[in-house]
This record gives structure tokens, sequence and C-alpha cells, in this order.
């Protein structure tokens, strides 16, 4: 079987290894244009930083690929030919497959703005990207960067770090309103001014405007203002990057279409990652999910398909993470920025502003907790993940909530201060079980080398 | 080939306002040239026979005031938090023309210090008044060099202190660091010597200190500082033999090499700006574990040598045991673990004699690796492979090689100093001890489990 992998991003690149693990024959091949070698693509930020050059984000020596025998082709698959099975490169090259991914991830999305084509005015997605930030940042001193999600607070720390002044439009009321609480979001935004950003909320990019040479010159923002820029960075989201599926016969809607197993509508067709919707999202989750873990947890999920042993996508219980300037955060399952009806939420807020746990409940029965929501603090993944699936209850979770605590030793631990606010509120005297309670708990962990032990933890069984 | 613009680090930092130094800082850097200007002059000249005390405190004032005020003003503007901003732009710290210069007056301070001491003689008078104050006698060489490396892991290590404040694990491991360096490794054998005692270091074991083992150093001791000296020898043996691999087995080799060892202090202090450039490659990491083993070899080798050789009176061996612990002194005391171990922090890292020399790391290490509750935990899937981890770790470990797998890091070369986890974006890496039984970890979500599999032979 020859296996050609579009993109070699965490989904293509996850896919690939698992199927040399489990297939020593197959032959496979991964076409990319971006860079020669897979790279970590969420340390962008810290390559234009300075704390690491682009070879420190490479998670595997140049030498793995050719070991493996995946084949690395440095070129950008133009068109596809479904019906003789053939990928047209750039190059005028054809390459031949007898199972097709498509991985090639994501775009960045402009709406359409007065100016957005002009010069110094562009996304962060990849290297090029960042190559292009160094151009257009190495003589500005005012940058102007536009949307409030995850990449635009990376950029804004980004040009802050090279003493770059950034005023940051945000349309929502509070940071990333539409996926987190207000009082989280505020925290980012004490995070964001703190650092020295004019942030401006509940704002938006009108237009922008070019000076004669045709780069940005200004900005003109939904309150009419006039910004003076030559830098615009423009963080308004992603959307597939699928331009050269068109004409292949396979379907997409905003990404390519893809049943649980990943399969498009044609025959040994297949995508994965940022770049597939589902047709049928799965419960509580979204069509498309951009995320890295997502993409890994894609690739590895049709490798088994991919090796003779269908599966379809069954997630683990949800998680992601991202840092916020100088907060990290971390979240587990669901946590709703409007409280759902039948669902209680309890949070805890450090007086100093800076670290938060929250945890999402529902109010009926045995009080299932759904979902936390962490700011400053580090939590184990595996220990939420295995109260999530088993649907502890909230007065199980709070008494031992210190087991979940993932901070360095002799942290100042926030657990104790969540449970005073529940019992508080609800005249409960919920205690903390006693410490070292995650070491009981790790014990009971599956050992390594025994895979059906291994099978205990519930949430990561399906695989 | 597809026209696709490629990231290029050297077009990075052209003009960058955010790496200008400030005025205060230029106050701190002035300062301290002016010192090191003073020391040149009491090199030529001597004027520290002459003025010593003057000179004493415009040195300091010039090599501890400067740095503090540079270091008071790096710090102040930025939040608790890592900020490795422009590190790999960095003369010094990314092998530019400053690290290398650094590297050369360094491991050109060594060879002074070694073969040519009458050359610093007039920095040793320097600090004569020092030497009187705690011990009662003139300086020498010794003594100047102890002055020097306690004064660098103290000034550095209110840096170390200042840079990783979000930390609490840091700040008192820092802390750790200096008091062990100011007071066992300094302070301490200065005041034996004031008391007519032999000079001995409490913080010093076999075989790192590999003569407290040596028959010849024993007996000397023993008749130089009677009950004293009897309990030296006691004190060593019984932390070489019973306290080290006990505390290794609770805490694993971090309560020594990054909590007490000078070594390691001067490297997590002094050479923390330098900790990225360890190579982390497969192949440094084949060389580490020959060249390591091979010297805990050669110190075992020639322990034992000695050993027979005073039992037998000579009688087996004659003066062959003389040799191995003359060449050892001389290639592994001096060379290894002083000239290359310091002089290339600029060039290959914080940790080159610990990770590649150190006879007591390797047994530490083995302890680690077989008999310990320590690792450093994995949290389940979260890592994101960014390899801030790995960059920064001082011994060279591929940490991200094991987090991405969600597998915990169980590496006999791990001194536990923390920074990986310090410097991860995600919460993902934990130092712990805990029950030995799973210690490993299990790969999360069985998907991440790697192709070729290194097992840790150490």
């Amino acid at each position: 079987m020859h296996l050609a992998i579009i993109g070699n991003g965490i989904t293509g690149v996850t896919c690939a290894r698992l199927v040399r693990k489990r297939d020593p024959d197959a032959r496979i091949t991964i076409v990319s244009d971006e860079s020669d070698h897979f790279y970590s693509r969420t340390a962008l930020m810290y390559i234009y930083m300075g704390h690491m050059t682009e070879a420190h984000t490479k998670p595997y020596a140049d030498g793995f690929w050719e070991e493996n025998r995946i084949d690395l082709v440095r070129d950008r698959v133009e068109r596809i030919d479904t019906a003789s099975k053939q990928l047209h490169l750039q190059s005028g090259k054809t390459m031949g497959y007898d199972a097709l991914l498509i991985a090639s991830g994501s775009t960045s999305t402009f709406f359409g703005w007065p100016g957005q084509d002009l010069g110094g005015v562009q996304g962060l997605y990849g290297l090029p990207d960042l190559a292009e930030m160094e151009r257009w940042t190495s003589d500005v001193e005012q940058a102007v960067v536009v949307g409030g999600g995850l990449i635009g607070v990376e950029m804004a720390e980004m040009l802050r770090a090279r003493g770059i002044h950034v005023t940051f439009l945000v349309r929502e009321p509070t940071y990333m309103s539409y996926l987190i609480p207000a009082e989280e979001g505020r925290m980012i935004e004490r995070q964001i001014t703190g650092h020295g950003i004019d942030l401006r909320m509940e704002t938006e990019l009108k237009e922008i405007l070019p000076d004669d040479s045709g780069r940005a010159r200004a900005v003109v923002t939904s309150d009419g203002e006039e910004i003076p820029t030559r830098f615009v960075g423009l963080t308004t989201g992603v959307n597939p990057s699928i331009g050269f599926v068109e004409g292949s016969g396979i379907e997409t809607s905003r990404g390519v279409l893809i049943d649980r197993y990943f399969r498009t509508n044609v025959p040994d067709v297949y995508a994965a990652g940022d770049c597939a919707e589902f047709r049928e999202p799965l419960p509580d989750r979204k069509p498309i999910e951009q995320l890295w873990y997502t993409g890994r947890e894609h690739g590895a999920t049709l490798a088994y398909t991919l090796t003779g042993e269908p599966r379809e996508y069954r997630p683990s219980v949800f998680y992601n993470s991202a840092k916020y300037f100088d907060i990290e955060y971390q979240t587990y399952g669901r946590i709703d920025p409007e409280l759902p009806v039948g669902e209680q939420t309890l949070y805890w807020e450090h007086p100093d502003g800076n670290r938060s746990i929250r945890l999402q409940y529902s109010a009926e029965g045995e009080k299932a907790v759904v979902g936390a929501n962490l700011m400053g603090v580090r939590h184990r993944h595996a220990v939420w993940a295995d109260w999530i699936s088993q649907k502890q209850g909230i007065e199980y979770v709070l008494s031992n909530l210190s087991a979940a605590n993932f901070d360095p030793e002799f942290s100042d631990q926030g657990e104790p201060a969540v449970i005073a606010v529940y019992n508080a509120a609800n005249g409960t005297s919920i205690q903390p079980r006693a410490r070292k309670g995650w070491k009981r708990w790790m014990a009971k962990l599956p050992m390594r080398g025994n895979l059906e032990e291994r099978r205990l933890v519930d949430s990561f069984a399906h695989l | 080939m597809p026209d696709i613009p490629t990231y290029n680090a050297q077009i990075a930092l052209a003009e960058n306002p955010a790496h200008d130094t400030s005025s205060v800082q230029m106050v701190g850097l002035i300062v301290f040239a002016l010192g090191l200007l003073g020391v040149v002059v009491a090199l030529f000249s001597d004027l520290g026979a002459q003025q010593p005390i003057l000179m004493l405190v415009l040195l300091a004032v010039g090599v501890v005031g400067g740095p503090l005020l540079y270091i008071w003003d790096s710090y102040r503007s930025t939040g608790a938090g890592i900020h490795n901003n422009g590190v790999m732009f960095s003369s010094n710290q990314a092998r530019g023309l400053i690290g290398w210069v650094a590297g050369i007056v360094l491991t050109g301070g060594y060879i002074l210090l070694y073969w040519f001491p009458t050359t610093l003689e007039g920095l040793v008078r320097v600090v004569d008044p020092l030497a009187y104050t705690l011990r009662g006698t003139a300086a020498d060489r010794w003594f100047l060099y102890g002055t020097i490396y306690t004064i660098a892991v103290l000034v550095m290590g209110v840096r170390a202190i200042v840079k990783y404040r979000h930390s609490r694990y840091q700040i008192i491991r820092t802390c750790s660091v200096m008091f062990f360096q100011l007071g066992f490794a300094f302070l301490i054998p200065q005041l034996l010597l004031l008391f007519n005692q032999p000079e001995f270091y409490f913080s010093y074991f076999w075989p790192l200190k590999y003569d407290y083992l040596w028959p010849g150093n024993i007996s000397y001791i023993i008749e130089s500082g009677a009950g004293l000296g009897v309990f030296m020898v006691f004190w060593g043996a019984m932390m070489t033999s019973i306290a080290t691999p006990i505390l290794t087995y609770f805490f694993g080799k971090r309560w020594y090499c990054s909590w007490v060892c000078g070594c390691g202090g001067l490297a997590e202090t002094a050479g923390d700006p330098y900790r990225h450039l360890s190579d982390k490659s497969l192949g440094s990491w084949k060389i580490e574990r020959w060249l390591v083993h091979s010297v805990l070899l050669f110190v075992i080798v020639t322990t034992a040598l000695l050993w027979i050789n005073s039992a037998t009176e000579g009688g087996v061996f004659g003066g062959s045991s003389q040799m191995f612990s003359q060449w050892y002194g001389f290639g592994i005391g001096l060379v290894f673990s002083g000239v290359v171990g310091v002089g290339f922090y600029p060039v290959m890292g914080s940790r080159v004699w610990c990770r590649f020399g150190c006879p007591m790391a390797a047994v530490l290490g083995f302890q680690q690796r077989f008999f310990s509750r320590f690792r450093i935990t994995t949290n389940g899937g979260q890592c994101i492979s960014c390899g801030n981890c790995s960059t920064y770790c001082e011994m060279g470990i591929d940490v991200r090689w094991y987090a991405q797998r969600g597998q915990n890091i169980i590496r006999s070369s791990c001194v536990g100093c923390g920074i990986c986890s310090a410097v991860c974006p995600r919460g993902v890496l934990n130092l712990e001890n805990g029950p030995r039984e799973g210690r490993f970890g299990t790969p999360h979500l069985n998907l991440i489990a790697d192709l070729e599999v290194l097992e840790d032979p150490a």
C-alpha cells in the first residue's frame, strides 16, 4: 500500500508514524509545501520571541524520517485525480497513491475588510507567516492586532516581546466570551493590559488605509478612530485549506466532508485534522475542530483504519490548553460561557486575580461534574478525564480536588479555597481528603505494558 | 520547487527596541566593566599588596554591584513568569562573539589558575584582607578561586531567583545552592583553617571529591584533625555509602545535584544563561554514557589500587597506583571538571562536567534510574511538542520525546532542576516523588508510542 499524506502537520505525521508502527511494509509519503520537516506549529510564537530557533521546534531529529522509511516531499499538491489516483504537484510531477489522507490544515480567515491585502497586513498560521512577520515588523513601533482569540493574544505577546506597541481590537464584550465565562475573560484582559497593551474591547476593524507604496498606514476602527500603524495582524480565525480539492469530486462544505471513519465520499480518500468537517458532528463537539490535540487524535485513530482495523472516531473527554501571557489555561470536559439551565458553576479566584478554578456540574441527581476551567493552576489530565467520564459528583470531586493538582512542589494550592467557596454557598461541610491523595490514585493507574489493564481508564480505552 | 519563503532567523532582530540596553542597565554594565578593568589592573600591578582593602572594596562594587544593578533593571519591568525573549538572538547566549570571548576568558582563567598561578599573584593579594578575617592566614590562589566562585553563585543566584520568581520550587532550590556554596563550600572550610583544623568540605563526597576516600588523604585528615578528623572521615564515608542512596531513593539525584553540590550550584546560577546550549542529539547521549561511566570506572579503579597499595605497603603495585591518582587528579580533577566543565559554559552549556564527567552524577544516576521514587510526570495528552522543555534542559535530555508520548521522564542524568516544568507553557511536566509502581507512566491514549524505543541503560 502506498499512503500519500497531504500536509506534514500533527495530524498527518501522527497518522504516518502509527501506520508505520502497525504496518512495516506500507509505503508512506508526506507532501508539504511549508517545511522540509515536521515542526510544532504551536511553537511559532517562541521562534519570533527568541525563546527557540526553528530547529528547536522540530519534535524529531531529521534522520528520523529516513530511519522509519517515511518519505518527505517538499512540493505543493495542485490537483487530485481521484479516478486514476494521482496527485498533480506544483513542480509538474505526479504521484500515485493507494490511499490518500488530506491533512492540509488551515489558512487565516479575513472578512473582506478594505485594505486587507495591503503590505504589512497578515495572519499567523505557519512558517511563511512568520517570515512575513519578521519582514513587516522589522521597522515598526506601533502594531494593531485584530481578533480576540488565542492567536490574537499570542501575536500581541510576540510583538510586545520585540518592544512594539500594540493596539488590540476585540469584538467581544469580554475576552473570548464565545468560549469562556466572563470572569476568566476579564482575567485574560488584565493580563493583556498589564503587559502594556492598548486593549479595545467591543471594537472592530472597519478598514485599513494604504500609504503610497501599497503598505498599511493606519486602521480605522468601528468607532471611527484612525490608529496609525504599518503592521496589522488579522487573527480572526482560520478556515480549512482545501483549495486544491476543488474539481476532484471530493465533497466539501467549509472543510472536506467526512464520516466517523474519516472517509470522504471517494473511496480510499480520507481527511482529518483542521481541514476535515464531520457530516454529523459528535455530541458537544463542533463539526470542525482546529486544535492540535484533535488533529493528533484524528491521525492516530485513522491509522488503525488504514492498517486493516477500521476504527470509529470516539474522542476522549475534551481537553484543551493555552497560555495568555503569564497565565496558563487548561480546560477539561465542557465549560459553557453562559450557564445552561439545570447546571451549576463553582468559581474560585485567588485574591491576586491571576489564578482561578471553575467547576461546572449538574444541578440534579448526583450533581455530576461536566467540566473544569483552570487559570494559572495546573491539573492532571488523567484525573479529570476519569472524573468526567465516570460522571463523578461535585462533592466527591471537591473532596478529592487536591489529587488533581499538578502544580510544582511548594506551590500554594488553591483547592482548599474552592471547597470553602462551595461550603459557604451550599451550607455543606466537605473536607478535603488527606493530602497525597494523588499517589493513591496514581497507584490505581494501569501499568505500562499491560494493554488490558490500560483500558481501565475509560476515557482512553477506545485507543 | 514551490516558491515558499523559509523562515530565516538571520533577519530577526535587526532593530529591536526591546533588546536595547536601558540606561540603568548601561550603568550596571559600565560599573561591571570598570570592575573587570580593576581586576586587570590588580593582575598587572602591586596595588593589591599596597592597598588591599581599598582594592577589595572597589572590585567588589564593580563585579558585584554592576551585575546586580543590571539584573534588577532587566527583570523589574517584566512580570513573574518565563520570558526567555531574545535568548536565541543574543551574542552572549547563542554562541555569538561575546559568548566565544566569554568561553575563552573562562577557559584561560582556569589555565592560569592551575598552571601559571604566579600570574594571579596581584589579584590574590586583593583578597588578603578577607583571608585574614576568615582563616587567619594570607590568601592563596585557591582562596581567590573560592571567593570568585562563591561570588558568582551568589550574584547569579540573585538573578535566578528574580528570573524564576513565579516558582516557589525554583526560589527555594536556588536559595539552597547559594546557602551550601557560601556556608559549606566557602565559610566553614576557611573557619576550620582558622581553628587549625584540616580544610574540609562537608558538602562534597567521594567519588566527586575523589581523595576523601583515598588512604593518603584519610590519614592526613585524621592526623591533623584528631577527633574532628575522625568525624570528617566518618561523615564522608557515611554520606557516600548510606545517606546518598537513601536520599536518592526518596528524592532522586536532585537532592544533591541541583540543591547542594557546588558544581551544580554554579551551573544553576552562573550557568543558567547558557543552559540551552547543551546538545540534545542522540549522538551526544551516547558519548555522555560512555564518558561518564568511564570516569566512574577510572575513579573506582584508582581508589581500589590506592587501598591495595596502602594495605600491601607498595608490595603489589609499587608506584603505579600513585601514577593513577596523579593522572586522575590532573585529567579529571583539573582539566575536565575545571577547564572544560566551567570554561565551556558559553559554548556547550552549563552542565558539561555534570553530564559527561562527574562520577558522583554517574553513581546517583544509577540509583535514580533503578532505585528511586523520583520521576518527572507527564500530564496525559497535554503536550503540544513545542520544544521549550528540551531546549532549556541543561543536561541535554530530549524531554519532549517523552512528554509528547505521555511517558514519564526517568533518566539517570536528570538533575531535577525543574526548569522543564517551569518553561512548559501547558503545565505538562511536574517533578514528583511517588510509588515506584507505575513510575514510568502510561503513554497516553496508547497512540504516541514511538517507532524506535530507546532504552536507557543507566
